[in-house]
This record gives C-alpha cells, sequence and structure tokens, in this order.
C-alpha cells in the first residue's frame, strides 16, 4: 500500500472519531508544552546565572580560608591569609595577571544627611580589572602612593545615594566615623538576576582598613586572575605551591580553598540544574502519561473496530498493512499534539517572560528533541495495539459484534 | 456446464477443529470442482460445515487436510501475507451484514480493495468503483453513507465492492439473509445478470428458495456433500414480478 493512500485511510479513521482523536492529542500536547517551557526555564536561569557569575570578572581565582565543617559547626581555620602572601603570589607567579586582597568592613556611607548601607571594600588596585571594573570620572587608587591614605572610589549606586546629581569627586564620605575623601567614580555594571547590585561599592586600600578600620593584619580572601583562558588550573596550583612553600606545608589537606571562576558557576549552577532536571523530569512524565492515553486509545479503537479490521482483511489487507495503518494513527496523533504541544511551549515560555520577568530561553535542540520524542511516543504506545491489529484472524474479526 | 478447466477445485478436504479436548470434524472429506461461469448454490443447515467451506473457499481459512486449488494456485501451504494476497485479487466477498464501513461513502467502500492493490492508481480506482456502482445500478448513490441507503442498496453497494477488483469468483454469505424477500429477489436479479456476463459464482445460503435461483446446488450435511445436482436457473425477474404488490401502510 503505498503512503499516500496509507496516510487517507488513517486519517479518515482519525476524522471519524474527532473527540477521541482530540483528547488523546491534548494529552500529548500538556506534556510537550510542559517539557519546552520547563527547559526554556532551567536554560534561562542557567544563562543568566552565567552572565551572572562573567560579571564577576575574566578568569578570575579566588584563595580563601579552609573552613573545617564538622557537623554542621565551623571549626576555626588553621591558616588565615595575610598581606605577605598576597605579595608573594604577585612577585612569583607566573600565571597570574593580577592579585588584590579583599577585606571587607560593613557600615553606613554618610555624607551630609543622605546614607548608604554600602559593604566597604579593602582591595589594591589590581581588583578592577580582575573584577572588570572601570573608571568613570577621577582617577583609581595607587597601591603604593596611596598605601593606608583616607582616599576612596565609589560605585554608581553610591554616587545616586550620597551626591544626588552632584559631582562626587573630591567630597568626602564618612564611613564609621572615618572620613574618606572621593577621588574616583566608577563605570556602571549594573544588577545580576541575584539581585546584588555591582555598583553599590566603595573601594579603598586594603592597608587603609586593615590599619584603620578593622585592626587586622588576617585577609579574608584574596582575588587574582589568570592570563587566560585554559590557565586556570596551572595558576590555581601554582598559587597554591606558593602559599604552602611560604608555610612550609607538609600535611596531606590543603590549607586554603582555591576556587577558579568555572567552578564557581559549576557550584552555583548546580543547583539551577538539579531543580531545572527535576521539572523536566516531572514534564516528561506527564508526556510520557499522554503516551499511555494514546496507547489507551488505540487499544480502544483497535478493539471496537475489530470487524473492520475483519473486513479489511477479507478484502486483501495484510497484517503489515493493517498494522502500519494503526502505527500511522498513532504517530499523526502523537505529532499533532507535539506540533501544537510546542507551539504552546513556545507561547507559554514568552508569556512568563514578559508578565514575569523570568528569563526563559527555548532552544532549538529542546524543540527538535521533543518532536522526536512524540514521533518515539507514537510508534512506541501505538506498536502494541497495532500489532494486535495486525494478529486478528480475520475470520474471528468479522464475526465480532 | 462448461468444458473448461475448474476455476475452483476442491479435493478431499477435511477441517477439525479443537475444542478443548475434544476434536470436531467441521469438513469430513469434500470434493468438488466449480467451472468458469458456474453459478452455484452450497447448501446446508446450520452445523453442516458450510461457513467453514465458505472459510476455506474464501482464503480466510486452511485445511487440516486435502487440496484446495483457486485458478491454479495451490492455497494449501500459502503463508498468511500469500493468502491475504489471493483475497485480494481472486476473490469478492458479500456478507450477510453488508459490513460496510460506517461513515464512508459508497465509492470509497467500494475503493477498498483496490487500496491494498498498489497496482491501481486513484484515477483508475475512481474509475473502476464508479463502473461497479453502475453495474449494480447505483450510480446515483456514489456519495451517499451507509445509513443513508436501505439495506438492499447497502447489498448492492457490497456487491459491487465484491466486483470492483475483478475477481475470479465471488463468494457471498447468506448474501440475502438479512433482506425481505423483495429485495432478496432484486439481489439475486443482480446475481444473476453478473452471471450471464460471466462471473462465476458461489452463493452459500440455507433458504432452498434462494437455491433456485442458481443453477447448481450443493448441499453439505455433516461435514460431507450430501447432494450435488445441476438444475434449471429460476429467473429471479419473473419471481420478483409475481411477488404482491408491496402493501401500502396509512
Amino acid at each position: 500500500m503505498n503512503p499516500l493512500t496509507l496516510a487517507k485511510i488513517s486519517l479518515r479513521a482519525l476524522l471519524r472519531n474527532r473527540m477521541r482523536t482530540f483528547l488523546s492529542v491534548l494529552g500529548i500536547v500538556i506534556g510537550v508544552a510542559a517539557v519546552i517551557t520547563m527547559v526554556a526555564m532551567g536554560e534561562g536561569s542557567r544563562q543568566s546565572i552565567k552572565e551572572q557569575m562573567t560579571s564577576m570578572g575574566t578568569n578570575a581565582i579566588i584563595v580563601m580560608p579552609n573552613w573545617n565543617r564538622r557537623g554542621g559547626v565551623q571549626a576555626e581555620s588553621s591558616e588565615m591569609l595575610e598581606e605577605k602572601d598576597v605579595i608573594a603570589i604577585r612577585e612569583n607567579a607566573t600565571y597570574i595577571n593580577g592579585v588584590s586582597p579583599m577585606i571587607t568592613v560593613n557600615g553606613q556611607a554618610i555624607v551630609g544627611n543622605n546614607n548608604s548601607p554600602t559593604t566597604l571594600s579593602g582591595i589594591s588596585a589590581d581588583y578592577l580589572k580582575i573584577r572588570n571594573y572601570e573608571i568613570e570620572d577621577g582617577v583609581m587608587f595607587d597601591d603604593a602612593a596611596d598605601r593606608m591614605a583616607k582616599v576612596c572610589v565609589i560605585g554608581q549606586t553610591v554616587v545616586k545615594n550620597l551626591f544626588a546629581g552632584e559631582n562626587p569627586i573630591g567630597k568626602t564620605i564618612r564611613y564609621k566615623s572615618i572620613p574618606l575623601k572621593v577621588i574616583g567614580t566608577l563605570k556602571s555594571k549594573g544588577s545580576g538576576d541575584f539581585g546584588q547590585d555591582n555598583d553599590d561599592v566603595i573601594f579603598t586600600p586594603y592597608q587603609t582598613v586593615m590599619r584603620r578600620f578593622s585592626a587586622t593584619t588576617n585577609i579574608r580572601q584574596i582575588y587574582a586572575n589568570s592570563i587566560g583562558e585554559g590557565y586556570a588550573q596551572k595558576a590555581t596550583e601554582e598559587i597554591m605551591g606558593i602559599l604552602k612553600e611560604r608555610r612550609n606545608w607538609t600535611k596531606p589537606t590543603d590549607p586554603f580553598r582555591v576556587f577558579t571562576q568555572e567552578e564557581m558557576i559549576t557550584m552555583v549552577t548546580s543547583t539551577s540544574d538539579m531543580l531545572a532536571l527535576v521539572l523536566t523530569v516531572i514534564a516528561g512524565i506527564s508526556l510520557f502519561v499522554g503516551g499511555i492515553g494514546i496507547m489507551n486509545i488505540m487499544y480502544v479503537s483497535v478493539t471496537e473496530r475489530t470487524k473492520e479490521i475483519g473486513l479489511r482483511m477479507a478484502i486483501g489487507a495484510r497484517g503489515r498493512d493493517i498494522l502500519m495503518q494503526f502505527l500511522f494513527e498513532s504517530v499523526t496523533i502523537s505529532l499533532m499534539g507535539g506540533v501544537i504541544g510546542i507551539l504552546l511551549g513556545v507561547a507559554a515560555s514568552q508569556i512568563v517572560k514578559t508578565v514575569m520577568g523570568w528569563p526563559m530561553i527555548v532552544s532549538f535542540a529542546s524543540v527538535i528533541i521533543s518532536f522526536a520524542v512524540c514521533f518515539a511516543t507514537g510508534v512506541f504506545f501505538g506498536w502494541y495495539p497495532a500489532r494486535k491489529a495486525s494478529k486478528l484472524d480475520p475470520i474471528e474479526a468479522l464475526r465480532y459484534e | 456446464m462448461s468444458s473448461d478447466l475448474p476455476i475452483l477445485s476442491i479435493e478431499n478436504l477435511r477441517r477439525d477443529f479443537k475444542m478443548g479436548s475434544e476434536t470436531v470434524h467441521a469438513l469430513r472429506g469434500v470434493s468438488f470442482d466449480i467451472f468458469p461461469g458456474q453459478f452455484v448454490t452450497i447448501m446446508g443447515t446450520s452445523g453442516s460445515g458450510k461457513s467453514t467451506m465458505l472459510n476455506i473457499l474464501g482464503c480466510m481459512d486452511k485445511p487440516t487436510s486435502g487440496h484446495y486449488i483457486l485458478d491454479g494456485e495451490h492455497t494449501e501451504r500459502l503463508s498468511r501475507d500469500a493468502l491475504a494476497r489471493i483475497r485480494g485479487k481472486k476473490i469478492g466477498f458479500v456478507f450477510q451484514n453488508y459490513n460496510l464501513l460506517s461513515r464512508t461513502t459508497a465509492i470509497e467502500n467500494v475503493e477498498l480493495p483496490l487500496l491494498y492493490n498498489s497496482g491501481v492508481s486513484s484515477a483508475e480506482r475512481r474509475r473502476r468503483a464508479l463502473e461497479a456502482l453502475d453495474m449494480v445500478g447505483l450510480s446515483d448513490r456514489v456519495n451517499h453513507l451507509p445509513n443513508q441507503m436501505s439495506g438492499g442498496q447497502q447489498q448492492r453497494v457490497a456487491i459491487a465492492r465484491a466486483l470492483v477488483n475483478d475477481p475470479v469468483i465471488i463468494l457471498a454469505d447468506e448474501a440475502t439473509g438479512n433482506l425481505d424477500t423483495r429485495t432478496s429477489y432484486e439481489i439475486m436479479m443482480i446475481f444473476q445478470e453478473l452471471h450471464r456476463q460471466g462471473k462465476t459464482i458461489a452463493f452459500v445460503t440455507h433458504e432452498p428458495d434462494i437455491a433456485t435461483f442458481s443453477e447448481r446446488t450443493i448441499t453439505l450435511r455433516d461435514g460431507l456433500v450430501k447432494k450435488d445436482e445441476t438444475h434449471e436457473m429460476q429467473d429471479a425477474k419473473a419471481a420478483f414480478d409475481a411477488l404482491p404488490p408491496p402493501e401500502e401502510f396509512e
């Protein structure tokens, strides 16, 4: 039997039972639309987290004390970072472009009647290129010349909060009663989807924080960036080597934790990936249930049309012809459901994006895969009923009432 | 009787059915030939084996032993698919309950056997279906659905469907069983017309009345041929005309 005739026979049978066809198509539509939307949601959040992490800087590496956790209680760190570590890395590391300590102080920045609850970050000048900050106006402080100086560079949010349209350069900010002179402003980096604001920053030389604010020699974190993509691993090993050497470290465990940007991305995205996976699996289950719906309908259809099958066989249809007819019907149902479901899923993703403002990305691959899965669903769930139909005995099928 | 080779030849045909531990012998060794152009009635009461006979003649069932040669082809050893091919090309079925596809027009019902014959184009299919419908006098009912037609008209669609693949034999199974006397005679007129055109017809019935419209009657009883006689063919048109006019209901 040629495919065109086959299509004609199958489509006619589907049209004869419009309501039933519609309902089984609906099962697939819901499944596919759910899959498309869930995957779009997962992909969207993954992309936005990725962008977020990229805004952190390029090829960034962060060194932190290795906090030992036991039974959920945070134990004292065995080793702390100090200024000499920064200097050692700057002088000896070859896979590093820049390095900066990071010490933070929490408090209020005050100018006249305005205040801004902004964290004060003690850094060195390299921090700007590590985190991709650029100076908009004024200058960045110099590590040597401005050692312990009461100067600062501020982000645009702080400019807005404290200076309301005035030029902040040369003005003074009071932070914990200590006056800091504004010598530069940063270009806006915008905020990420996490809600944290990259422009809500006040930078000051790290020695200023160490000596004037927190009276400590410990450094919380060291930021560095590797010389290029692909050198993260080497740079990490090099930094760890320098830190160990300074301490004559012999224990098998590392004294510090070093994160590369890729690792941080992986860490942060793994949660959202897991969520996306769970959602997709649930959506997949609904597609599976839709498939069972098809199987059910095809079974009813085969039983109800036993006499028709008997007649078709009596007038020359081979088992194969009957098999193909019913298989074609189930695949038509599933593909129709697939096409409508994809359209619905894309539409739903757009609606969620515009109405709720969630990042949604419908990937071409998810559309193609959904379509392929629909085809497979049709064949898989249509196979058994179709097989049953094709194996009927024409005599008994004709006698069936 | 024609002097040609038989179009259909059965020899010592047996068919046993296993019913649990018992074996039912539906056919116990039946032999006969049917020659091209013959109009044969196969008679028998229920349990005589005539349905089994028809199923085997229609290539829907295989004998337990014996031979069945249709149009020069031994059918006993053929596969399911090969039997389906024979049914599609050499046999035209007419059933008691018409077996038309519901919600499907007359012409589409008639075209059905040709759909399973890939050698026929769709234009050719339509032409032959129209021709067959014309032969049974339904040119004006081409696009009617089965539920828009009387029983007699539906059976004529079924006859057209049996003719459309130009079979070597038409097998009718109680084709008048669901019809009143007048309509039965009309249907027999069509079969007699087909006979005049040279078609070979095997007509299974349990009504002796209907058998008189054929030229030969094979009577089965308990799985054996009890009688096989050639006789005068009663004219269905004359019998129809002789019927009292249909009663008028107020």
